[in-house]
């Protein structure tokens, strides 16, 4: 989550568009140290992931577990699961992210400030907390469905989304909507409120200047956010696991499965290498929108 | 006796607006306040068809305020507005047909020049044909029909106040509302911009233009009238010349162009259309244009071009002092003197051979171009 906190500072910080100066360049001994360690710690591991999954010590390397594994239901059932909730809840944070941000930045309401302090706290709490308060509220016996049946005298909980896709998908929603509402609000802070004024006095009514004004010079900051909301629930783990929902497997989940219940170690380290590549390819994705909006297009907003 | 009641030129202004018609502005005893701190005290104002009126005020005075409660964006605690024969009190900013220029120009930074003027055009759902015709007339009108396709940051700050001009024009609105329009321009822009905002205002006779600045000489460039603003109430308005020469107060006569001012006792009308009062040992003569009281005390107003070193007429006024500074301007000589304790300051045209400081001057003044004001009071 720290590293999520750090992420999203980055986002806000290209928001705005800033280009930091580049630090002085150090000798090549004072590299040396951080990159072996960095070996060690990170790429070393990864390596042995990717052996792992082309075979290991006791066979050829080859693509064969890769073709059995790929070709196979549950990891198709992983994968969709996996992009789908991603990509559902990306969308979610997005429409949500941005609401929001627009009422606490345009609409003045007493407690706005605090507000976006919250939800900087927010940023900060550990992911499986919300999928515990979900099961508090929404959870066969938590709070709704309990008024619920004794309001309506029903002997069944009338609300079941939690435990579904949808219940992951509220609860990755309600976990990173921050994470696009910080780089967005930094973005507004930036938008002169005379512009606003001006669009208003020339006949333009709130929804078009939320389409042609705010938008257009919010949309790096959505851009950017959303890719950081996608890498992060393409990995999400926590939140899958503590909902146990049923029929909901994503990657993560089924790497955890496949190793640590299953001791199918080479499963394991085919899956996490497409895993792995898939957020690579998100992260590649992430930077070139970055670079798009952050560089040539920065003067325009 | 109100303020109101005490200038002419203000209770002429004050009058209700419901008359002014057209595309006039009207103000109906507008108070504006936030969190009970009252920012906007009681405006009365009638601003007809066609007019410009500036409002200038220090910082705080309100000026802005008042233009803000005409475009809608702060709502009068007390009191209406009218555009034309519509009170526009209660409608939304974008229902009332203004248009609106701001100090930073506030040019949509993603669209070209061209589509920052269609803006308004759009908003409103006018047709494209329309659009085609009317934004580059506009563009045409201030100058930058050939800048068209350019991004806001591939634009001046004088140009892109141009654009931003051509984009409150665009819609054709019934009042068009100046936010210190010029004051992020360079001195020189900003002298050929007043010159293309007049030029604007001569092509477009029925445009009422509500002026908001502090820069004096942009309202009296541009103003048909002035209305001087202090903390939150207008305390003189009328016809930018003869506010000028005859201010109703110390505050405006100080706010508008510079001023010097001499307290002065025992006022006396005289047969010759003049009145006399005493200051220091002497008696200075000059026009009791605002029927202050006989036998009161008062203030003496006279500019600094009206003071000369040489002697005029028989009946000028004559005053002693010693040279304290003198400053070449350029295009003229400011001299500092201490006349009885009191800082006169003279402008002449620059001088072959200008006094020293220490020196002691006679200046004579034109008693037609003394004014008497009221003596000090909180409001000026």
């Amino acid at each position: 989550m720290a590293e999520a906190q750090t992420a999203g500072m980055q986002v806000a910080e290209l928001a705005i568009a800033r280009r930091v100066p580049a630090a002085p360049r150090l000798g090549g001994s004072f590299v040396a140290a951080p990159l072996a360690l960095l070996l060690m710690t990170f790429f070393y591991p990864l390596a042995l992931i990717l052996r792992q999954a082309l075979g290991g010590d006791e066979e050829p390397w080859s693509l064969r577990h890769f073709a059995e594994v790929v070709g196979s239901r549950l990891f198709l059932d992983g994968l969709y699961h996996t992009i789908v909730i991603a990509l559902s809840a990306t969308a979610g944070c997005l429409v949500l992210g941005f609401c929001l941000s627009l009422i606490i930045a345009f609409i003045p309401f007493p407690g706005a400030k605090l507000l976006s302090r919250l939800i900087d706290t927010f940023i900060a709490l550990p992911t499986f907390l919300v999928a515990l308060a979900f099961t508090f509220i929404y959870g066969s016996a938590g709070l709704l469905n309990q008024s619920l049946m004794q309001l309506l005298h029903l002997d069944l909980p009338p609300i079941d989304f939690l435990y579904s896709q949808w219940g992951v998908i509220l609860s990755e929603i309600t976990v990173y909507t921050p994470f696009v509402m910080r780089p967005l609000l930094a973005s507004f802070s930036l938008i002169e409120p005379a512009q606003i004024e001006v669009a208003s006095s020339l006949g333009a009514r709130p929804l078009r200047i939320v389409r042609q004004i705010i938008l257009p010079a919010a949309l790096p900051a959505l851009v950017a956010g959303g890719s950081l909301c996608l890498l992060l629930t393409v990995n999400e783990f926590g939140i899958v696991l503590f909902i146990g929902a049923k029929d909901v497997i994503t990657l993560p989940l089924l790497v955890y499965g496949k190793a640590i219940q299953e001791f199918d170690y080479t499963t394991a380290c085919v899956i996490a290498v497409v895993n792995i590549a898939l957020s690579l390819g998100l992260y590649g994705l992430y930077r070139l929108a970055v670079a798009y909006f952050g560089g040539r297009r920065a003067g325009l907003v | 006796m109100t303020m109101v009641e005490a200038m002419p030129a203000l209770a002429a202004a004050a009058q209700p607006s419901a008359g002014v018609g057209g595309s006039g502005i009207g103000f109906e005893d507008v108070s504006v306040a936030y969190g009970g701190l009252v920012v906007l005290d009681a405006l009365t104002l009638a601003i007809k068809p066609g007019e410009i009126v500036a409002l200038i005020g220090p910082s705080g005075s309100g000026k802005t305020t008042a233009l803000r409660a005409v475009a809608g964006f702060v709502r009068p605690t007390r009191g209406r507005i009218t555009i034309g024969d519509r009170d526009v009190t209660d409608i939304a900013p974008y229902a009332r047909d203004i248009g609106m220029v701001v100090q930073n120009y506030a040019l949509f930074p993603h669209m070209r020049a061209e589509d920052n003027v269609a803006f308004g055009l759009r908003a409103r759902r006018a047709a494209e044909d329309v659009i085609r015709e009317r934004v580059p007339e506009c563009l045409r009108l201030v100058g930058m029909a050939a800048y068209a396709k350019r991004y806001p940051r591939e634009l001046s700050g004088g140009q892109q106040q141009r654009v931003a001009i051509a984009r409150a024009l665009a819609i054709r609105p019934q009042v068009l509302l100046l936010d210190e329009p010029l004051s992020a321009l360079d001195a020189q822009i900003r002298r050929s911009m007043l010159d293309e905002l007049a030029k604007l205002h001569r092509d477009l006779p029925s445009l009422t233009v509500l002026y908001v600045t502090h820069d004096q000489t942009e309202a009296l460039t541009l103003a048909d009238h002035i209305g001087i603003m202090r903390d939150g109430r207008l305390v003189a308005y009328g016809d930018a010349q003869s506010l000028y020469r005859d201010p109703p107060n110390r505050f405006s006569a100080e706010f508008l162009g510079r001023a010097n001012i001499l307290p002065a006792t025992s006022l006396q009308s005289g047969a010759d259309g003049l009145a006399r009062v005493r200051f220091g040992d002497g008696v200075l003569s000059g026009r009791n244009h605002h029927g202050l009281p006989e036998g009161g005390d008062c203030l003496v107003c006279v500019r600094p071009h009206d003071l000369r070193l040489e002697k005029g007429e028989a009946s000028a006024n004559s005053l002693s002092g010693v040279v304290r500074s003198v400053q070449w301007q350029g295009d003229l000589h400011s001299i500092a003197l201490d006349v009885q304790g009191h800082l006169l300051r003279l402008a002449s045209t620059p001088l072959a051979d200008p006094p020293a400081p220490g020196a002691t001057l006679t200046l004579h003044f034109d008693p037609t171009k003394v004014t008497f004001l009221p003596g000090d009071a909180p409001n000026g």
